[in-house]
């Protein structure tokens, strides 16, 4: 019965009743080793003294909520700029990529290798240190570039994975380049691509985490000022407790909703002559498409 | 030009560093993603959860996030090791998930046949895998298994943030001893360059002598 669920890899043969009361035995074995580090880590907890009231009790307070909900706040607004600009760059690079004009394209491909190869931190740093801006268009600004450049590359893929008829097709109606581009490819390659797109912008809001590096106030920042409070007794593995799972809620949503729409997107017949991106991280090695 | 010809040895114990941290977590990265992709496709249902739970929690955190429980809440359980071991840890074991992604992936794309055959020539299970899933496997994951580990490379800068001696973290010296910044900075992206073109040719050997001829 769990073989069904295998079918598809090379590794196993369907279990036959050993092999099953084997895997069993396996399982149950697992399950408890498993349990146990669990148990061994709430021990540990406990024993530090994490449950103790003092150190919950700033939650409570209406301040404190104020303090994260102020965070949370900071790092969604932080995260719609970022993307809304990376979306328009990344639209701009694609159109220069798949330029007719030579020097066009080479500037857009310099463009797009050169902070696809940076790290995102450096950038954030290079905007926030050297040219003494504000953390928050710092932030954006560095977001942005990486991201405008990784979804260039998104975009342009996308249009050239249309099937090449449609393009021909166009042409020979009569359409210039302009009218190609936006009636007819890339309406197909933005529905195609569209999941490709959201886990990219799933890697722009888990790094508007970076703007805590730079003192932005966002969530992680609210955290560290509450953790570091002494009135509360440190309460850090508490905050932590409270942080990541939103955190890290808000990226799955984001995550589930991409994959959500690749699935629908595959029986959709409007994108029938474009491969759907499969809703993965996107991939990150410069000059490798 | 003269920031780096009067401060070589601050840029290179940062260079030094960053590499040291991309090396000691590729290889964490590397052998616990292999362990959690056969976790994903072992036969037990326990082990499979686990190694889903696994993957979608660490895909799903932002590193920053990461960093910040490790380096700064494992202390809190007594457990008190110098910052680089920590930020080996977090890196390794965030790149991990992706790693994991990467190989299970590689896994799935032989065809079932090719086990089957095996199995029908009577190889057993180790042969199988070593003989000729594995091989296979290996070929088609070599581009996005470099993919991850530039991307742990320039991930890597965080570090930086958390003391931690690295390439990124150099300008905060060179910015008290009053050098130009933007200099500085120019510097240390041609550094970091360095470093991920380097994997990026690396990858590009490995695929060259082993990669799936397309």
């Amino acid at each position: 019965m769990k073989a069904l669920d295998h079918s598809s890899t090379a590794l196993y043969d369907i279990p036959g009743p050993k092999a099953e009361r084997r895997h069993m035995l396996y399982g149950v074995l697992s399950t408890v080793l498993i349990a146990a580090v669990v148990g061994w880590i709430l021990y540990l907890l406990f024993d530090t003294d994490q449950f103790t009231a003092a150190k919950w009790n700033p939650f409570t307070y209406k301040g404190i909520q104020e303090l994260l909900l102020k965070g949370l706040g900071n790092t969604l607004k932080a995260f719609a700029i970022a993307a809304v600009l990376s979306l328009v760059l990344g639209a701009i690079l694609a159109v220069g990529r798949l330029s007719d004009h030579k020097p066009v394209r080479w500037l857009a491909t310099l463009i797009v290798e050169f902070f696809r190869a940076m790290p995102v931190l450096v950038m954030i740093f290079f905007v926030f240190v050297a040219l003494k801006v504000q953390p928050l268009p710092a932030l954006v600004t560095g977001l942005t570039l990486y991201n405008g450049s990784v979804l260039a590359e998104v975009f342009r893929s996308g249009v050239n994975s249309v099937e090449r008829g449609q393009r021909e097709a166009a042409y020979a109606l009569g359409m210039r380049k302009t009218q190609v581009m936006s009636y007819v490819l890339g309406p197909q390659a933005l529905r195609a691509m569209l999941p490709a797109i959201i886990s990219q912008l799933v890697v722009a809001l888990k790094d508007t985490s970076l703007g805590y590096l730079i003192t932005y106030e966002e969530f992680l920042h609210a955290g560290k000022l509450i953790a570091s409070n002494l009135d509360y007794d440190l309460p850090f593995i508490p905050v932590v407790m409270v942080i990541s799972p939103i955190y890290i809620g808000m990226c799955m949503l984001l995550s589930w909703f991409a994959t959500w729409v690749s699935r629908r997107q595959q029986r959709n017949p409007k994108v029938e002559a474009v491969d759907v991106a499969p809703a993965e991280p996107g991939t990150l090695l410069p000059g490798r498409q | 030009m003269n920031v780096l010809t009067e401060n070589f040895s601050t840029y290179g114990e940062g260079f030094l560093g960053t590499v040291e941290l991309t090396v000691y977590a590729s290889v964490l990265a590397l052998v616990l993603g292999f362990i959690m992709a056969s976790f994903r496709v072992a036969p037990v249902g326990s082990f499979r959860v686990f190694g889903t739970v696994w993957v979608t929690v660490l895909r799903n955190t932002p590193l920053t996030l990461l960093f910040f429980a490790v380096l700064l809440g494992l202390p809190r359980f007594g457990l008190v090791l110098p910052f680089k071991v920590f930020a080996v840890l977090a890196l390794g074991c965030y790149t991990s998930a992706f790693i994991c992604e990467a190989l299970r992936s590689g896994i799935n794309t032989v065809p079932k046949g090719q086990g089957e055959a095996a199995r029908s020539l009577g190889m057993s299970f180790g042969q199988t895998l070593s003989q000729v899933i594995l091989p296979q496997a290996f070929r088609s994951v070599i581009p996005p298994v470099g993919s991850n580990l530039i991307a742990l490379a320039k991930n890597s800068a965080i570090a930086g943030a958390f003391s931690v001696t690295e390439l990124l973290g150099t300008y905060r010296t060179l910015n008290e001893l009053g050098y130009s910044i933007i200099w500085t900075f120019v510097w240390i992206a041609v550094g970091y360059l360095i470093i991920t073109l380097t994997i990026s040719a690396l990858f590009n050997v490995l695929e060259k002598r082993w990669g799936v001829a397309r």
